[in-house]
């Protein structure tokens, strides 16, 4: 069946078309091939953008659904629909992709740029089914499936280490995947034999509390690892770090927001009774991590492993949100997914450019590198306030709402998570010094400003991250009533704050 | 005496049902006959067509009788679902490894000694090379194998379980020791086979034996029903269940009865050791799963916890020794013996889903080995195939296509979703979880997760690797090849995306008659 325009299969379509025309195209003729990509990621963002216009905030959870049978055997289906948190996701990932195709214009060696762009397109196609898949095995086999292209990505394309670093991605996702299949297996039988995620929500599955919390670590711990929370990220600096830039942004920017939309779709709503148990301990690793993340990055020398373990830090942020069971805290973590992949894919693009011109990520080889290169050095700092989240970047919002959610139901987590700000300002705008800033190193003098490229890589990131700094309330609006129906068997109603409080036109 | 005679009724045979097995014996006999009678330089053809046609002759003989079900020959053989099922994977099976021995165009001299005979490294044997002598009895072998594991899943009574058991033993522990390079270790490996391979069906007799004392009678059925009366004596029932259990389990390559595994398959002519890992393995599972649910179904609590032992430590032993090997064919070697165990596992459900999920699994493994085997006979250096993993550094810079492939038969077997593999592993653990045996479940997915490590690394060393000064060639792989490689890769694809079909038909294939 199917209920209005099946927008997410078209979505999905797109990209792999265009894949298949990256294919087709003569061997020799890379720029083609190039455009052929950049074309097909440019027309889904066209076609998303027409999609979120469509979206109804006031309808169905689910809209632009389809459910057909796929494994008759073993009760799948192909289900698919968004719902409003699915939505912002998929729209992150569309607007990224183009970012990320033109940010990787010469990141392929020669002879395998087909290659290259038809594994990113790949990667596209699989993330929106998983973001849009409303069917527990679909979601599961797109979820495995995603490691692949990523996989190739980083061994094929990446830096001196990329062997080792692929590997260690892969086995870690692997391990935590496999687990969940042991969980997934395991939900369809309690759920009286469906995969369909709208019926199991709906009051099919009847487990006892502790099948429930059995069943929750099996999901836990695979998106745990994706996320990655602390401490289960040691795979992401290795790998973000080796990655080329435009794989960095979309690992770390896209990819990894399935780990914590993954706690928001299933972890919360299936097993609430395992949720509200776990959820101290959880909201303890989320802490650790913000502290021990910011602090690692203070203490990086390499560039992209800094971003690395910002986001460390940052994923503490957006799983507090999820875990402190409030609407504010759950719409604030569902922005902060979207704004932290701009910011993130801001700094790893900036990072990526001045890497590329010294051929070396280490921060010591940089140094006044603004004097040179103005706008290059403007957008460095403006993507490392939008990491410390500076009032009137969009982060700022959604890590208040974060904080001010987490607040109202466990203080003290709150409290001592709020050093992890204080902690970011010090990693950002320490690299800001140290790079941009100071006497001029040798090797810098040549820097060239921002290219032509380059330009229209960044801005378009530099804008999200601005207009949704300054009106983030149409993007609310489609998050909120997702997130209220996705707390609710965990909590059906919020606690009174006893400050009334007013935040983004939200309520 | 008269009176005996004149009771004697000669059993009624349904020779449609057994069709199958008989094809093929005909093409055996038929090819016996013909390599005696032909001149030299026509029989190599005249062998592949005849193998061709009797392996796809008796795959449309089980097309043709699909619906059939039938227990005939006084109850010796059952023509069922399972059995029919199993017999047509294992016709397929068949037919691509025999494209896979009629090969040559990789080694002129095909996979196999000229004379299995001369001595390794005489003068003998280098003449014979040089004169492009070829050794063209391995068809009727291999043909006699295929009979016997055609029959083996089929096989209702202890004696017919036995003689087919030989049957399809006694040619491959020959096919073993023909490999044309290096014939050391190929000897070697028959020799092992053959003595462990004998003294695991002597297990296998003892334990027929115990249970004829047991149940007064051979037949699977008959031993259900007197454990089921439970008033014989219980202790020949388990010694006899578990000692026929230890020559299945040897011929699946379950640890601890794994040892073999290794080195005959590393040992084997390629082709050959394609045929054992995929057909071979079918055929026991066949039997097994016959044995398991049709005589001892009822003695669930008896054997379950012991098989359980054997699953995990066969899943565990197959992933932990697969991770240490650095040759490729080896390495492939314990990841079947990791394979037996999550076949286990289904078993071990002991319910429909498990039996149905276990024929798929089987189908779906059986074609991934024969393709992955089948591009181990491709890469090859000077002296043969070039099977040290360290040689296939920066394979897929140099050949993308068949490192692809290998890629894609690789993570088929780390079960990645939207390869049959995965569908397989799927089947048989949603069966164990709804059979009770979860904890089992979470072993099998711990050790497919260490699996993946190794598989991984060789698409590492593949695609990530810089490539060898002077590594090996990947040979065009010939006409042969290239039709089993592409079906094998095709079906492991396709019921990755759309299994529904398989999956209906192994569901409609269950439950076994009796």
């Amino acid at each position: 069946m199917t209920h209005g325009f099946p927008w997410v299969t078209v979505l999905g379509a797109i990209p792999l078309l265009g894949l298949i025309g990256v294919l087709a195209v003569p061997s020799d003729r890379h720029e083609d091939a190039k455009r052929v990509a950049l074309g097909a990621s440019l027309l889904t963002l066209v076609a998303s953008i027409v999609m979120a216009v469509q979206f109804d905030t006031g309808g169905n959870r689910f809209q632009f659904t389809q459910d057909y049978d796929w494994i008759e055997a073993f009760g799948v289906h192909y289900a698919v629909g968004v719902d409003g948190i699915a939505l912002a996701l998929i729209l992150m990932t569309t607007v990224l992709t183009p970012v990320v195709v033109l940010a990787s214009w010469h990141e392929a060696y020669e002879g395998s740029v087909k290659g290259f762009f038809a594994l990113l397109l790949a990667t596209e196609t699989v993330i929106i089914g998983v973001f849009g898949s409303l069917d527990v095995f679909l979601f599961y086999v797109l979820f495995e499936a995603m490691l692949i292209p990523i996989y190739f990505l980083i061994g094929s394309y990446g830096g001196p280490r990329r062997s080792y670093a692929a590997v260690k991605f892969l086995l870690y996702s692997l391990a935590g995947g496999l687990l969940m299949l042991v969980a997934v297996i395991a939900l369809y039988f309690a759920g009286r034999h469906t995969f369909d995620y709208r019926a199991l929500v709906a009051g099919n599955l009847h487990i006892s509390h502790n099948e429930q919390v059995a069943l929750f670590l099996g999901f836990f711990i695979a998106f745990a690892i994706k996320a990655p929370l602390w401490p289960f990220h040691t795979w992401l600096p290795d790998a973000a770090a080796e990655a080329p830039t435009g794989v960095a942004v979309l690992l770390v920017g896209v990819l990894d927001k399935v780990g914590t939309f993954g706690f928001l779709r299933f972890c919360l709503p299936l097993f609430p009774s395992a949720a509200r148990t776990l959820a101290p301990y959880i909201l303890g690793l989320c802490v650790v991590g913000i502290l021990y993340g910011a602090l690692l990055a203070i203490g990086q020398r390499d560039m992209k492993r800094l971003v690395a373990y910002s986001s460390v830090s940052h994923f503490g942020f957006i799983a507090l949100g999820i875990f402190a069971f409030t609407t504010q805290g759950g719409s604030g973590a569902t922005l902060y997914m979207v704004n932290h992949a701009f910011s993130t894919g801001a700094l790893f693009l900036v990072v990526g450019f001045l890497a590329t011109r010294r051929g070396s990520r280490m921060i010591d080889d940089f140094g006044g590198a603004a004097k040179v290169a103005p706008w290059l050095g403007a957008m460095v700092l403006l993507a490392a306030l939008s990491a410390l989240s500076l009032p009137g970047l969009s982060t700022f919002v959604s890590e208040f709402l974060v904080l001010a959610g987490t607040f109202t139901t466990h203080r003290w987590f709150a409290v001592i998570a709020t050093l992890g700000i204080v902690l970011a300002a010090v990693y950002a705008l320490w690299l800001v010094q140290r790079v941009i800033h100071g006497p001029l190193r040798e090797g810098v003098e040549s820097f060239r400003d921002l290219g032509r490229r380059e330009a229209w890589v960044i801005a378009p990131v530099m804008a999200v991250i601005v207009a949704l700094g300054i009106y983030p309330k149409p993007l609310l609006d489609v998050i909120n009533p997702s997130v209220k129906s996705t707390i609710a068997p965990v909590r059906s109603h919020d606690p009174a704050p006893s400050v009334p409080v007013t935040l983004g036109g939200s309520k | 005496m008269t009176a005996l005679a004149a009771d004697f009724t000669s059993p009624s045979i349904d020779y449609a049902g057994l069709a199958p097995v008989l094809v093929v014996g005909v093409a055996a006999i038929v090819a016996v006959l013909f390599d005696a009678f032909l001149p030299r330089r026509l029989r190599w053809n005249t062998q592949v067509v005849i193998a061709v046609l009797g392996t796809v002759g008796a795959f449309l003989a089980v097309c043709a009788v699909a619906h059939h079900r039938s227990v005939t020959a006084a109850g010796a053989v059952s023509v069922d679902g399972p059995a029919l099922f199993l017999q047509g994977t294992i016709a397929l099976l068949g037919l691509a490894s025999v494209l896979l021995v009629a090969d040559r165009t990789s080694d002129a001299g095909g996979a196999f000694a000229a004379q299995a005979s001369a001595v390794p490294g005489s003068a003998d044997e280098r003449r014979l090379a040089s004169s492009g002598a070829l050794q063209t009895e391995i068809f009727p072998l291999l043909l006699f194998a295929l009979s016997g594991m055609l029959l083996f899943p089929a096989a209702n009574d202890l004696l017919m379980l036995f003689v087919a058991l030989e049957v399809l033993s006694l040619p491959l522990y020959l096919l073993c020791g023909l490999a044309r390079r290096r014939r050391l270790l190929s000897q070697e490996a028959a020799v092992k086979y053959f003595l462990l391979g004998a003294f695991s069906s002597a297990f296998f007799l003892y334990g027929v034996a115990l249970l004829y004392g047991y149940s007064g009678g051979i037949s699977l059925d008959g031993i259900r029903t007197a454990a089921l009366e439970g008033t014989h004596n219980d202790t020949l029932l388990v010694l006899g269940l578990g000692l026929l259990a230890v020559g299945l389990l040897f011929k699946i390559g379950a640890a601890p009865f794994h040892a073999w595994i290794p080195d005959v398959y590393q040992g084997a002519p390629t082709p050959i050791t394609a045929f054992m890992g995929s057909a071979t393995k079918v055929a026991a599972f066949g039997a097994l799963l016959r044995v398991f649910y049709v005589s001892f179904s009822g003695l669930g609590w008896d054997w379950r916890p012991v098989a359980w032992a054997v699953a995990i430590l066969t899943m565990v032993v197959g992933s932990i020794f697969a991770v240490t090997q650095t040759d490729v064919k080896r390495m492939l070697a314990y990841s079947s013996v990791a394979h037996a165990g999550f076949i286990l596992v289904g078993v071990i459900a002991l319910n429909r889903a498990g039996l149905s999920g276990s024929l798929f699994y089987l189908l779906a493994y059986g074609l991934t080995t024969i393709g992955a085997f089948g591009i181990l006979t491709l890469v090859r250096d000077p002296d043969g195939e070039a099977t040290h993993l360290s040689r296939w550094a920066g394979l897929g810079r140099q050949s993308p296509l068949i490192a692809g492939t290998f890629a894609l038969f690789l993570l088929a077997l780390a079960g990645i979703p939207l390869t049959s593999g995965f569908t397989g592993k799927f089947a048989v653990f949603s069966a164990a979880v709804s059979g009770g045996a979860t904890p089992l479940v979470v072993v099998g997915a711990i050790a497919s997760a260490m699996a993946a490590f190794f598989y991984v690394r060789v698409i590492v060393m593949m695609f990530f690797a810089e490539p060898v000064v002077d590594g090996p060639v990947v040979v065009i792989p010939g006409g042969a090849t290239a039709a089993a490689l592409a079906v094998a890769a095709a079906v492991t694809v396709v019921l990755g995306v759309f299994p529904q079909p398989v999956l209906d038909l192994a569901n409609h294939a269950v439950p076994f008659l009796r």
